[in-house]
């Protein structure tokens, strides 16, 4: 009988290993971007334009490498020790996260950069299908009985918290009460079929699957989606008015510090504010934080009655533990809906 | 189960030649008709929960040609995500290969107290959702978690690493080789390692020469299985990996990047080599219960077929 | 130490291998399974209970466990008609047909669960006839007992398979000379000689599906409260920075994965006694 000959194999496996390991370990300035779901093709650019920027500049070959998730999720994998060099999240919440549940970065970390270290803007618009067969204008629309919404879950996505109180802010404006705004926002969420955990997800839903007749969407996601996800077939309702919605970003002191790239990291922040990449960030439908650069891009992204969230919501944290928390008012209409 | 051993009769063998045979037929045998429903219902379940997805996964990877496929699977970050997850299996199979043979032979051809509830335990990682076990693994080893603060002070990464991807993965496939060589081993009792060592081989000699030709069969049959499902964890990997493209994404989980970055041709492109991976296994497992089967027809052995994954 | 006395033997090696194995899964499982236990443990059991009995957990489980226990009557109906059709019919392709139940086993969960939504979102291959008739699967609870079914489907007909393989035909014949006919036969004879394998095959699949992630949360609407199921709402729950009540939730499926495993390996004992 033949000699089966495990020895051969496994020495053949401790081969292979040691060279898939010396593979993965080529020492080179590297930064982790770790961000969120809709920005994946625009930081793609930047990194290029970012790695030109410091060759020229420094000589020095940097490597930038992505990690995208939903907002919440990746804080998370921050928080518990994913080796971050800049976080670019979105929403303050999950950035203010590092700090009070980790002490990753210093309280005062939205301060550090210009315009809330927010150097690009977007705002929450409304997707339908093409010739907008239900005939939706505005927010109202939403809570109507024949209309099916997609909107990711607040819990999980930061979109879909701007989402979520982008539609609170219109009624509490509208209607004058939070009993109603609660009651409008109720009705919306009773409309929703499918819950997907990130941003992107929903998108995937909307357009892919053909699920629902309006998605609530960022700005950019949803000029993407009518750009590049199929021409034609798809068009952006602008509502009467929306949130400001404020991406932020910062390095993480810890692990800059830790990996001596603080430098770099620094560097890559503040290149978002130049005049090219806010160009790039205008290019994929963001609104540049500059307004000389924005005024560029004005006839792209439609002029939008913006309401910001310290003004309606006292900020993020109140935000956060008023809606979003277990026991919150999201969760108060989930469990009406679903009496 | 799938230790059940018995003398297996020709069909119909005992039934004589005499001119009951007809009436025999109607009762030990179906009607025609039912037959063909029978056949019928079982193929169409088949068709709909098998042939189905997997036609989907390679009608859509090769949907827009060859070379859209080629191009998406030696993308870099494809090929990183490839790359990890031979990495990560080439560590955990011959791990977790040690640990089912070593299992198989302790449990196989000793008595000893407590042995049901080491199986079950052997067995734990079949039925724990693969979530929760990502969760374990970061509530221990992340920088929040007990030993997370001790690990960074030694500057070692494990979660949201290769280590952390290393340990749910072996977590999760730990079973396959022990529980297909631990039926295998128990079946075929210990009589011809006993008369090995009489006759003066020592342990060593009877594993190799003895035991291990006997269930080698088994044993390459867990090993693929074991290394098909390595390569196709996602739930545990998911919750350790940190998604860092071209770095801790394995294949599954690019696979998901894809989907979310509406590449969806070449995310079933990458489907299309977990599926092709998959297709590979069954068959070398069909080559080895026919091998198997073959042998003992020639040894004129009788019963002894194993199907239970 | 439950494992110390055993039998005389000449075989060697039983301190090694023994040692080995119960170091190799104290490292790798029972060290990390009593992590999970204590962290739980750390909570009051007034915060264990709200976690886990908080009525979008309870919804959760009634469709993780609710949609399993379908998905695993499915497949024990046309797992026992597949593996009858395997062991007792003659077809061309039979061979081909046999190899391919492993394919799920075999078959990432995430690929899967693409290749499910393909089929039967709206606009899939399926379902897009069914959307004419109202039918939708994708999204719903339908859609979790799809993926699940899938997911399953192995485990009946492999533990059913070598059962009826070495099932005596002349038991059939002497229940037919007493003059029974078919269906008696099979409801008198065969079915209760299948039952314990029919039983373990059930319990797998119940078993596997419970916990089950990749494949699911494609098509599953993630709904709370509707389409959400438990491995889902452990990783929200996570997500959210709510360790404590994610580690509760998982000791709850970690525990109800043991005892399943318990009943499992019971039945097997049943099926080999039944069978020596």
């Amino acid at each position: 009988m033949r000699r089966f000959n495990l020895r051969k194999l496994a020495l053949a496996g401790l081969v292979t290993a040691t060279l898939g390991l010396s593979a993965l370990a080529s020492a080179q300035t590297s930064l982790l971007n770790v961000s969120y779901d809709p920005t994946r093709e625009f930081y793609r650019e930047y990194n290029t334009a970012f790695q030109q920027h410091w060759q020229t500049l420094k000589g020095e070959t940097v490597n930038v490498r992505q990690s995208h998730g939903g907002s919440g999720s990746q804080a998370r994998a921050v928080i518990d020790g994913l080796d971050a060099d800049v976080v670019t999240l979105a929403l303050a919440y999950d950035v203010g996260a590092l700090h009070d549940r980790a002490d990753l970065i210093p309280a005062d970390w939205q301060s550090r950069l210009p315009s809330n270290s927010s150097p690009y803007t977007s705002t929450i618009v409304l997707l339908v299908r093409a010739g907008n067969p239900k005939n939706i204008k505005d927010w109202d629309d939403l809570a109507r009985d024949d209309v099916a919404v997609i909107t990711p879950n607040p819990k999980t996505s930061g979109g879909a918290r701007w989402n979520y109180l982008a539609a609170w802010g219109y009624a509490l404006k509208k209607y004058g009460s939070e009993e109603k705004a609660y009651e409008f926002t109720r009705k919306v969420y009773a409309n929703v079929p499918v819950l997907d955990p990130a941003a992107r997800g929903a998108t995937n839903t909307f357009v892919q699957r053909r699920i629902g007749d309006v998605f609530i969407a960022w700005e950019n996601e949803a000029f993407l989606s009518v750009e590049q996800l199929g021409k034609g077939e798809y068009e952006i309702v602008v509502p009467s008015v929306s949130i400001l919605a404020e991406p932020p970003v910062t390095i993480v002191d810890k692990n800059v510090d830790r990996k001596g790239t603080r430098e770099v990291a620094q560097a890559y922040l503040e290149f978002l504010y130049t005049d090219d990449a806010q160009r790039l960030a205008g290019k994929h439908y963001y609104r540049p934080s500059n307004p000389t650069i924005a005024a560029e891009f004005a006839d792209r992204v439609p002029a939008v009655n913006l309401f910001g969230i310290d003004e309606v919501f006292g900020g993020w944290k109140v935000a956060q533990e008023t809606h979003f928390n277990d026991g919150g008012v999201f969760d108060r209409i989930l469990s009406e809906i679903n009496k | 189960m799938s230790s059940l051993a018995s003398e297996n009769r020709a069909p119909g063998a005992a039934a004589g030649a005499s001119g009951h045979k007809l009436a025999w037929h109607r009762a030990t045998e179906e009607p025609a008709w039912l037959r063909r429903v029978l056949i019928g219902v079982a193929l169409s379940f088949l068709a709909l929960f098998l042939v189905l997805p997997l036609t989907v996964v390679i009608y859509s990877a090769f949907e827009q040609g060859l070379k859209v496929w080629y191009d998406a699977i030696v993308e870099p970050d494809a090929a990183a995500a490839i790359r990890l997850t031979l990495l990560v299996v080439v560590i955990v199979v011959p791990l977790n290969l040690v640990f089912g043979v070593v299992a198989a032979w302790a449990i196989a051809k000793f008595e000893f107290r407590g042995k049901s509830v080491l199986i079950t335990l052997i067995d734990l990682p079949f039925a724990i959702s693969p979530v929760v076990v990502g969760l374990i693994f970061v509530i221990l080893l992340g920088s929040q978690g007990w030993l997370g603060p001790w690990l960074a002070s030694h500057e070692m990464r494990i979660i949201f690493a290769v280590p952390g991807i290393i340990l749910v993965i072996a977590f999760g496939t730990l079973p396959f080789v022990a529980r297909e060589l631990i039926p295998l081993m128990q079946q075929q009792g210990k009589e011809e390692e006993e008369s090995s060592l009489t006759l003066g081989a020592n342990g060593w000699q009877t594993f190799w020469r003895v035991t291990l030709p006997n269930v080698k069969w088994g044993l390459i049959y867990g090993v693929i299985l074991c290394n098909a499902r390595a390569m196709g964890e996602f739930g545990a990997v998911a919750v350790v990996s940190g998604r860092i493209r071209g770095e801790t994404n394995t294949m599954p989980l690019h696979i998901e990047v894809l989907y979310n970055e509406y590449m969806f041709t070449a995310a079933f492109a990458v489907s299309s080599l977990l599926a092709a991976l998959a297709i590979v296994t069954i068959a070398v497992k069909s080559f080895v219960e026919w091998n198997d089967e073959r042998a003992q027809g020639a040894a004129g052995l009788t019963g002894l077929t194993r199907k239970t994954p | 130490m439950a494992f110390a006395r055993r039998q005389q033997s000449v075989i060697p090696g039983f301190g090694i291998t023994l040692g080995f194995t119960v170091f190799y899964l104290g490292f790798l499982l029972l060290i990390p399974i009593a992590g999970l236990l204590l962290y739980t443990a750390q909570m009051s059991w007034d915060d264990f209970w709200r976690a886990v009995s908080n009525r979008q957990v309870v919804a959760s489980y009634k469709l993780s466990f609710g949609a399993s226990f379908i998905a695993a009557l499915i497949n024990l109906v046309f797992g026992a008609i597949v593996a009858w059709v395997l062991v007792r019919y003659q077809f061309t392709g039979k061979r081909i047909v046999d190899a391919l139940v492993d394919l799920p086993f075999a078959m990432p969960t995430a690929v899967a669960g693409i290749a499910l939504v393909t089929l039967y979102a709206p606009t899939g291959w399926i379902g897009q006839y069914l959307d004419v008739f109202g039918i939708r699967i994708a999204y719903t609870q339908l859609g979790v007992v799809v993926a699940l079914t899938y997911i399953g489907l192995p485990f009946v007909v492999r533990t059913v398979q070598p059962v009826l393989e070495d099932l005596d035909k002349e038991v059939e014949e002497a229940s037919a000379i007493m003059g029974a006919n078919r269906l008696t036969t099979i409801r008198r004879v065969i079915l209760p000689a299948l039952l314990p394998a029919l039983l373990t095959g059930f319990a797998l699949a119940f078993a596997r599906a419970v916990g089950e992630y990749g494949s699911v949360i494609f098509i599953s609407g993630n709904l709370p409260f509707r389409t959400e199921i438990t491995p889902l709402l452990i990783v929200a729950k996570a997500e959210q920075y709510d360790y404590p009540g994610a580690a509760a939730i998982g000791t709850v499926m970690l525990l109800t994965a043991f005892v399943l495993l318990l009943i499992i390996n019971g039945l097997q004992w049943w099926t080999s006694r039944r069978y020596r």
